[in-house]
Formats: C-alpha cells, sequence, structure tokens
C-alpha cells in the first residue's frame, strides 16, 4: 500500500504545497460564487472582483512567506 | 471539428514551455541514471512510464471532452488555478531569493552519487536503474499530462494542439540531451515556471469565472487581461519580496 499512498501524494502535491495558501484559493472561490451574486454585483464585475481576490491572496501569501 | 483559433497559440505556448520545464527535471535524473547504471536500464525505465502517461492523456483527454463545458471548467478550472498560482508563487519565491533556485548540476551530482552507493549493476535486468528512471520520468510526466489534459478540456480540439506542444518541448530535450550530454542547466527554468505560472493562473482564473456563469468582457479577449494582470502582480510581488527577504 505505499506505493498508492506515494501516489496520492503525489497527485495532490501536483495542486497543494502550502496547505493554506490552497485553501485560501478555494474558499475564495466558493465565496465568489455564492456571495458575490446575492450582493448584487453585475455579472461583468463579477470576473474582475473574482481576478482582483486571486491577486491578493497571490501578493499575500509571497509576503508573507518572505518575512518568515 | 472547429477548433478556437485565439485559444490555439496560447494553449501551445502553455504546453510547450510547461513541458518543458518538466522534461528538462526528468532529463536531469535519466542522464544520471544512464551514466551511473548503464542506459539500457535508463531508456526501458523512462521509456514505460512515457508510455504509461500517453495511455492517461489519451483516455482521460478525450473523456473530459465529452463533458458539459460548464462542469469541466468548475472542476478542471479550479485545479488548473491551484497547480498555477503554485507555480507562480514558487517562482516568485525563488526570484526574489526567499527560496533557492532549482539547480541542475546538483541535482545531477546528487542523482549520480546516489545511483553508484547501490550495488554494481549486473548485465540484463537493473531494477534499481528502471526503478529510478521510471519514478522521474513518471512524476515529472504527470505534471505535463494534468497541463495537457486541463489546457485540452478548455475547448472543442485543443488537446491536438497541446499535445503538439508537449511533444515538442520533448523532441527539443532529448535532442538537447543527446548533443550535449549533460544537465541543461542553462535553461532559465525558474523564468519558464513564471511565465506558465501566469499562463496556467489566467487560463484558470478565466474558465471558473465562465463555469460560475459570469460575463467577462469581450470573452476570450479577457484571457490577455488576466495574463497581463497577473504578470503585474507577480513582478511587484518579487519586489516587495526582495524588500522583506534579508541579505546575506
Amino acid at each position: 500500500m505505499r506505493w498508492l499512498k506515494t501516489i496520492v501524494a503525489e497527485i495532490f502535491g501536483l495542486f497543494v504545497d502550502d496547505g493554506g495558501f490552497s485553501l485560501t484559493i478555494l474558499i475564495w472561490l466558493a465565496a465568489a460564487w455564492w456571495v458575490l451574486p446575492r450582493l448584487g454585483v453585475s455579472t461583468t464585475w463579477r470576473g474582475i472582483v473574482l481576478f482582483a481576490g486571486l491577486a491578493l491572496i497571490l501578493a499575500e501569501s509571497t509576503t508573507r512567506s518572505s518575512r518568515k | 471539428m472547429i477548433v478556437d483559433g485565439a485559444r490555439v497559440w496560447p494553449t501551445v505556448v502553455a504546453a510547450f514551455l510547461g513541458s518543458l520545464v518538466e522534461f528538462v527535471e526528468a532529463l536531469t535524473v535519466v542522464l544520471a541514471v544512464g551514466t551511473a547504471r548503464g542506459w539500457r536500464g535508463a531508456l526501458i525505465g523512462s521509456g514505460a512510464a512515457f508510455v504509461l502517461l500517453l495511455a492517461l492523456v489519451a483516455a482521460l483527454g478525450p473523456a473530459l471532452a465529452r463533458l458539459p463545458l460548464h462542469i469541466v471548467q468548475l472542476t478542471v478550472g479550479p485545479l488548473l488555478l491551484l497547480f498555477g498560482m503554485r507555480w507562480l508563487r514558487k517562482a516568485i519565491l525563488r526570484s526574489a531569493g526567499v527560496i533557492p533556485r532549482h539547480d541542475e548540476q546538483a541535482a545531477y551530482a546528487n542523482n549520480t552519487q546516489s545511483l553508484r552507493r547501490h550495488a554494481a549493476a549486473r548485465p540484463g535486468w537493473d531494477a534499481v536503474a528502471v526503478a529510478a528512471a521510471f519514478k522521474i520520468t513518471m512524476l515529472e510526466g504527470l505534471e505535463v499530462a494534468f497541463i495537457l489534459i486541463a489546457l485540452g478540456a478548455a475547448g472543442a480540439g485543443l488537446l491536438v494542439p497541446a499535445s503538439l506542444g508537449a511533444l515538442a518541448a520533448l523532441a527539443l530535450v532529448v535532442l538537447l540531451g543527446i548533443l550535449v550530454h549533460r544537465p541543461l542547466a542553462s535553461i532559465p527554468e525558474n523564468t519558464l515556471k513564471f511565465i506558465v505560472g501566469v499562463l496556467l493562473t489566467a487560463f484558470g482564473t478565466f474558465w471558473v469565472g465562465e463555469g460560475m456563469g459570469f460575463a467577462w468582457p469581450r470573452q476570450d479577449g479577457s484571457i490577455l487581461g488576466l495574463v497581463a494582470g497577473f504578470l503585474a502582480v507577480a513582478l511587484l510581488a518579487i519586489r516587495r519580496c526582495r524588500t522583506h527577504t534579508p541579505r546575506g
């Protein structure tokens, strides 16, 4: 079963390096999907808000890592 | 089959550059295996992994193309985003000097040394060589396979141009490997990873947005805007990280 664990770990590692970073991205995607329409944000602006959130997550994560 | 022209070239470029980075890393270990244990085992291991990866792409790629597009966008899109942003984050941290860059020469030396520590290869079947070459080709190849499947799932007929981009990268790396016969340390791996990270993050954002029913201004043209936006954010992040990283 060790080989199976290795394969699962490798596939997981393709998408997750820093767990907090990946989790924040997923939470933001879910929030953008469910919250933005309920806030009455127009469909055109939703994409721009989605990008802005992802850009912020990337900037915050790299800055935090550089401070460690 | 009609292929959306606006998506073909970005797909080919992303597949080519992403695959190039992974094949360069795989070549380093395969060269170490060949040098330390002999070429027969190295080529059998790599060949077997390559066939398995081809089968994976050939099975999953067309299967995803049969699913409704918004389902694919909402499943593959977030995965592509996680994959692309992981690459981009790492490339930013490497460019800023927060984490060390990947050193092909050091990886080659370490692998050669480690492979020589095992019992000497006997004529015939060398399990150590086959396993080492198989493992590295599978590990690096899985990333290539994911890039191809994800890029190919974005639209009808895109799997073929994505695969051609990856095959061109493979041919280039194999040719250079045969010619120079040492790790391709002069290829700017981190810069390539940075560019591919920007491209995949932009594609992932676009597809997730489409899957969620968001209306992108200028439709496919928004991909270029997203590429420019993520590029600007990533370059600013490098500058910001450099100011926070202690020198010495």
